[in-house]
Parts: structure tokens; C-alpha cells; sequence
């Protein structure tokens, strides 16, 4: 009998939540235009991978093996050559932008190419260091091929005395696609689970109507659920279209189960849910929340949580700060589910953390809920 | 030009966002921890790798190559592995970035000039990281083949590199100056937004009505406190990349402020679009959320413009921040001559000028 009047009860807050964010144009922009603004600008937008570079050359040599070499910079699917001048001229046009790399091909090159030496110079634009890393590596690759190609021509075939051959699994054709849609999702969770609920609390915490409702006999642990579980099922949702995006738009492989990228999904947003119900109960206003929760939820995961940057490369106090980044135990089991199949040796580990995180924040949340209150 | 309606409407937009004290110190703190908290973590080097090995071999070469590997600053760890069964788990569950296997015959093969192979298989959920990784252990392999057959072929050739601007290649160097054009957005759009998104809310919409203010009076007593704030943080960073993070400051400061201030107006203009749209706080916050997004993943922080297809460059050219961005990294590092400063202004001068019109006529609308 009490546990029948529970359930109509909850009902009855299910479907007023359900409303209010049918309602709510803010609701659909945070779970259907952003996941796929977000998405598309991660697919499309972001590039880790060097495409073809601007180049400036400066030939100062006007011997055959400098015109060979200069033709072999022109012909590299890495570089393509826009300007031809001195390095002053040239110069000016990097800060222009024009321009990201200079090769410098000196006036003795053909000389001493033939005695058996030859140096050029490669000039980058730093301002951009892990573009000018790239192309220090890629113009490197086109001089040795160009050097090895004359040596083989001229009968000397050297081969390498300890050579890699490297295999990279999960992700041969090395596109960095694949591991920034997937992640795309748990921004897209964080945002859902946190941003998004914190401010919707927070607005009847601000408005007062969280009060009218207290004061009905609904109890704490109804109220929560019934705030939880419409934002589950939102979140959720808005999952299965990313990930459902990512796979037929952006052909990023889905190696694992449908049924542990919902596993993986849900356990993620009890903890994201109950920050963002953490921070709407202890800050209460719309604007306070809403920065609250850009800060502890929207910056680490896009920042801390080892998705774009490498966290093995971050300076010790802020790999420390990354254990207390839920993210960070989702985007190797997201990448794991969609790039490499089901591991559940990877993921029942992390999963057991969120859980930890999940209930801690509950914890709080109900803490902070009850002393509203009295 | 100034004159007391727009004189009070500016003090009372002032006092409408620092007067909750928890709000002043949002506008404060955020900015400052931003700065550190991305000038630390975008770090697109990579360090304290973990690498297994398993060595079939144990002869002298593969022993001298695992040896050079684990004294590379870049490794934290040689993990030894003893079966391929052992290395395929430990890429498996990211305990290591890479395995390298040494074939049984691999000194035999280096030592006989046949030339031996090092089979490595790289972790490609992390394709960028691996790809480093790959190129570190592909120098190592060399300089130990060197060593291994000297003078074999003559010397060839090689190539000097040279960095203009960052001749280290300081990450930091490109990170912070990126992060005065984000920041200032991230600190300049929320709060216009909110400006008369607030008022709609609360209803005092109805009051300026009637007052005797005029739409461009509101409108810019609205988008004026906000740029100063946006305008406070430039100038604190200016004054914190230098000092505390040693970013050179090369270039001349008369047209980047007002380049600045043509970017502020850019962005408050856009801000007011959202405001004007939106008919409750929230509306206009997750409004400037879903705008903020792709400012910053377009404007040549996240990757580099070049990178991206012909069309997205397009898209990326309406993007105030990405011009703000070259002017910069510019004014920090190229000592970017007036000129150019102007060059990257003007396609900001039009977004401003297209966005605050659209916002005048859209809030003269919502007025009738």
C-alpha cells in the first residue's frame, strides 16, 4: 500500500520533469544541437594530422642536384610550395601567415652533394610548435627518400642496419577522427549530466518551487530520482545519436557492444547527475551554478581527462588533480569499446571508480539538500 | 557622445554585475585559473612514456637498443614482457603506449649487415601520442644502427632545423598567447548574455521601455561593462605571460589595443545577439554555451586552421576569435608589424559591425 502510493507519486514527479524539458527549448539545445555542433567540428574541424604545408622555398643553387631536390619538395604529398625567394622575403610572409615552412637549399648544395654531403636548412614557424615538429620530421623523410632514391640510382643500395617496422592496432590508418568523435560523448554527457541539470535545479531553488515541492509529501529519496531519471534517459539518448553519428557519418569503427557502451554510459552519468544536483543544491543560483559547473565539469573534461592532451605529459600536481576527473575514467573505455572490443578487464576497474564518485557525490548532495531545508 | 542617459545606464549595468559578491568573484577568478590550469595541461609534447619490451633475442644489439630507450628522458618505463600473449594485454589495457619485440635472430641479423627489424605495435586509441612515440623509437633504432655498421655507406647529407619565433618550441609559448584571444571570449560573451536576457526574466524589460533611453543608449550601455571586464583580463594577462610564464612580448602594443577593443565590441556583439534571442537566463547561458564551443575548437587553438578542410576554413574565417588569435600570437611573438595587425582587424571590424546592427533591429522588434 505505501509502497503503491511511493510509486504513484514518483510517477506523478516523472512526468512533470518529462514536461518541463519537452518543454524547455534549452533542454533540446543542450541535447541534440550541441552533441552535434560538437561532433561535427570534432570530425571535420579539428585535424591532429599534418596535411599538405605551406611552403616557402629559397634555391640558391642552381646545380642539378638542387633543382632534383627542390623537385622532390614540390612533388611530396607533405609539402606544396607556395613562394619562391629569399629567407627575408620569405620571412615576411610567414608572419603574414602564408607560410608555415622554409626550406633553405644553400648555393654550395650541388657540390657538396656530389662529394657526398649536402646540408639544407629547414625553417619552421614555431609560433606553432607542434605543427613546426611535424614538418621538421616530414621535410627530414622527403631528403632521405630523395638522398636514398639518387643512392639507389647510382647502384648503392644501403639498407638500415636495425630498422621498426610499426603497426599501430586499433587505428592503422592513424586518423585522429577516431579518437576525438568518440570522446566527443563524454563532453556530451558532462554536459547533460551536470551543466544542464545543475542549472535547471538551480532555477527552482532560485525560484523557490523546490520548497512548494518539499512541502508536498514527496519524499527525499522520490524527488532525487525523479530529478535523476528523466536526465538519464536524456543523456542516454543523446549518446546513442552521437554514437550512431560517429559510425555512419564519420566511420569511426564500433568494435565492442552495444550493450557495454550502455553500461559504460549509464555508470558515467550517475556520478555527472549527481554533480550537477551537488552544485544546484549548494549554490542555488542560476548563474553561480552554471559557472560552478563549467569549472568542475566541463573545463576537466575537456582538459584533464587524458581525451585531447596527455595527461603522462602534464606536470605532477596537475596528473594528481586528473584522478578526481571522472573523464578521465571514461574516454579509455569509451575509445576501448569503440576502437579495440569489449575488455572487461579495462573497464569493470574504472567502472568501480565512477561508482565511488557517483556515491560520494549522492552523499553530499543529500547533505546539502537537507540542510536547505532545516 | 557620452551623455548622462548613457552615463547612468552604464553605472546601473555596471552595478548589475558586480553587485552579488559570489558573481564579482566569477569574474575574477575563472580567467586566472583558465590561464594557468590550460597553460599546463595543453601540452601537445609527450613525456613519462611507458614502453614494454620482449626480447626473443637478448643479444648484444637488441640489449643496446632497450638500453637507449629506457635512457631517453621522454621514458618513465621499460616494462620487460615475457610472451606475445603478455605484450597484447599490455597494449590491451593501456599499460603501455608500445611494445617492441626483438626477433630471435635480431643481433645475428645487425651484426651480419642483412640489417635486423624491431616489430613495434603502438596504441592507436591514442594515434597522435603513438605517432610520437613511433618517431622517437625509429631515432633511437638509427643512432644505435649507426653504431652498429660505422662508415658502411658515405656520410649523405642532413638538414639543419631552424624554429623562427620559438626557436625551443616552448608549448607554452603558443598555448598563452591563444589564451588571451579565448579567454577574453570566455570572460566577454557569458555576461553579455545575460544582460537583457536577465531583464526579459525579471520583467524590468518593461521599465527601460518606458524610460527614456534609446535603443543604441541600451545597447551600449549594456556592451560597455562587459568590454571593460574583457579589456582588465587582456591587460592582466599581458602583464602575467611575460612576467610569470616568460612569453616574449615582441611586437608593439598601440595597434594590438586597438585591436583589442575592436575585438571586444566583436564579441559583445555577439553576445547580444544571444541576449536579444533568448527570453530567460538560462536560454541565454546554454545559448552562449553552444556558441562558445565552436569559437573556440575553429579559432587555431584545439588544431591548426591549415589543417582543416577548404569549406571549414570558410566557416573558420567568421570566427572573430581565430583573427584575434593570429594578432596574438603575432604581437607576442613575430613582433607582428602594424600592417598585418590591421590586415587581421578589419574581417573583426565586420563582424561587429553585422552583429550589433542585427541585435539593434532584433531587440527594436522584441521592443513593439
Amino acid at each position: 500500500m505505501k509502497a503503491a502510493s511511493s510509486l504513484r507519486r514518483l510517477r506523478a514527479m516523472m512526468v512533470k520533469e518529462t514536461r518541463q524539458i519537452l518543454r524547455d527549448p534549452s533542454a533540446f539545445l543542450i541535447a541534440f544541437v550541441l552533441p552535434m555542433t560538437l561532433l561535427f567540428l570534432m570530425g571535420f574541424g579539428v585535424n591532429l594530422d599534418a596535411s599538405k604545408t605551406r611552403t616557402g622555398l629559397s634555391l640558391q643553387d642552381d646545380g642539378a642536384a638542387a633543382q632534383s631536390l627542390a623537385g622532390a619538395y614540390a612533388g611530396s604529398r607533405y609539402f606544396d610550395i607556395r613562394a619562391v625567394g629569399s629567407v627575408r622575403q620569405l620571412r615576411e610572409r610567414m608572419v603574414a601567415g602564408d607560410i608555415r615552412a622554409i626550406i633553405v637549399i644553400p648555393p654550395d648544395f650541388s657540390r657538396d652533394t656530389a662529394r657526398g654531403g649536402g646540408t639544407i636548412q629547414v625553417i619552421t614557424d614555431g609560433s606553432v610548435p607542434n605543427m613546426a615538429a611535424f614538418i621538421a620530421a616530414y621535410s627530414e623523410g622527403v631528403r632521405a627518400t630523395w638522398e636514398a632514391s639518387r643512392a639507389a640510382d647510382a647502384g648503392r643500395q644501403p639498407t638500415p642496419p636495425i630498422a621498426l617496422s610499426a603497426r599501430f592496432w586499433f587505428n592503422p590508418e592513424l586518423a585522429s577522427r577516431n579518437f576525438l568523435v568518440p570522446g566527443s560523448i563524454a563532453v556530451v554527457m558532462t554536459m547533460i549530466g551536470s551543466l544542464l541539470t545543475a542549472l535547471v535545479v538551480a532555477r527552482e531553488w532560485e525560484r523557490g518551487t523546490m520548497e512548494a515541492i518539499m512541502a508536498t509529501p514527496v519524499r527525499m529519496g522520490e524527488l532525487l530520482v525523479s530529478k535523476v531519471l528523466p536526465y538519464l534517459a536524456l543523456g542516454l539518448g543523446s549518446m546513442a545519436l552521437c554514437a550512431v553519428v560517429a559510425v555512419t557519418v564519420f566511420g569511426v569503427p564500433f568494435r565492442g557492444s552495444v550493450g557495454a557502451l550502455i553500461v559504460i554510459s549509464t555508470i558515467y552519468l550517475y556520478p555527472a547527475l549527481c554533480l550537477g544536483l551537488f552544485i544546484s543544491a549548494a549554490f542555488k543560483n542560476q548563474f553561480v551554478a552554471s559557472q560552478v559547473a563549467l569549472l568542475t565539469a566541463f573545463l576537466p573534461t575537456m582538459l584533464l581527462s587524458g581525451w585531447i592532451f596527455e595527461i603522462s605529459s602534464m606536470p605532477a600536481w596537475l596528473q594528481g588533480l586528473t584522478y578526481a576527473v571522472p573523464a578521465r575514467y571514461l574516454i579509455p573505455q569509451l575509445l576501448t569499446v569503440f576502437l579495440a572490443g569489449d575488455d572487461w578487464l579495462l573497464f569493470l576497474p574504472n567502472m568501480a571508480v565512477l561508482f565511488g564518485f557517483g556515491s560520494l557525490l549522492l552523499f553530499l548532495c543529500i547533505r546539502a539538500t537537507r540542510r536547505r531545508i532545516a | 557622445m557620452i551623455n548622462s542617459r548613457l552615463r547612468a545606464i552604464i553605472v546601473k549595468e555596471i552595478w548589475a554585475i558586480i553587485r552579488d559578491p559570489r558573481a564579482r568573484i566569477l569574474l575574477i577568478a575563472p580567467p586566472v585559473v583558465q590561464l594557468f590550469l590550460f597553460g599546463f595541461a595543453s601540452t601537445m609534447e609527450v613525456d613519462n612514456i611507458r614502453i614494454g619490451v620482449l626480447d626473443l633475442d637478448g643479444g648484444r644489439w637488441s640489449r643496446e637498443v632497450i638500453e637507449r630507450i629506457g635512457g631517453s628522458p621522454n621514458v618513465a618505463e621499460v616494462r620487460l614482457l615475457r610472451s606475445d600473449a603478455e605484450m597484447r594485454d599490455a597494449i590491451d589495457r593501456q599499460e603501455v603506449i608500445a611494445a617492441l619485440r626483438f626477433p630471435p635472430q635480431f643481433s645475428a641479423d645487425v651484426a651480419a649487415g642483412r640489417g635486423g627489424v624491431i616489430g613495434g605495435v603502438f596504441d592507436g586509441r591514442r594515434s597522435n601520442a603513438a605517432q610520437i612515440v613511433s618517431s622517437y623509437v625509429q631515432t633511437i633504432a638509427g643512432e644505435v644502427g649507426a653504431t652498429a655498421v660505422p662508415m658502411r655507406a658515405p656520410p649523405g647529407g642532413q638538414s639543419i632545423v631552424r624554429n623562427f619565433f620559438n626557436p625551443t618550441l616552448e608549448d607554452q609559448w603558443f598555448v598563452l598567447p591563444a589564451l588571451v584571444a579565448i579567454l577574453a571570449s570566455v570572460s566577454v560573451l557569458p555576461t553579455v548574455s545575460q544582460s537583457v536576457a536577465r531583464e526579459r526574466e525579471l520583467g524590468t524589460f518593461d521599465q527601460l521601455m518606458v524610460s527614456p533611453l534609446r535603443t543604441y543608449e541600451m545597447l551600449t550601455g549594456k556592451m560597455i561593462p562587459p568590454m571593460i571586464i574583457g579589456f582588465v583580463n587582456v591587460t592582466a594577462f599581458m602583464i602575467i605571460l611575460p612576467l610569470v610564464f616568460g612569453v616574449p612580448l615582441t611586437g608593439s602594443l598601440v595597434p594590438f589595443y586597438l585591436a583589442l577593443i575592436v575585438y571586444l565590441a566583436a564579441l559583445s556583439g555577439l553576445g547580444m545577439l544571444v541576449s536579444v534571442l533568448s527570453s530567460t537566463q538560462q536560454q541565454a547561458f546554454l545559448g552562449i554555451f553552444v556558441v562558445i564551443n565552436p569559437l573556440i575548437i575553429l579559432s587555431g587553438y584545439a588544431s591548426p586552421v591549415d589543417n582543416m578542410p577548404g569549406w571549414m576554413q570558410g566557416v573558420a574565417a567568421t570566427n572573430p576569435v581565430m583573427w584575434f588569435l593570429k594578432i596574438s600570437e603575432g604581437t607576442f611573438l613575430m613582433a607582428m608589424p602594424a600592417s598585418e595587425v590591421l590586415a587581421n582587424t578589419w574581417p573583426i571590424a565586420i563582424i561587429a559591425a553585422v552583429t550589433i546592427t542585427l541585435s539593434a533591429v532584433l531587440f527594436r522588434q522584441r521592443m513593439e
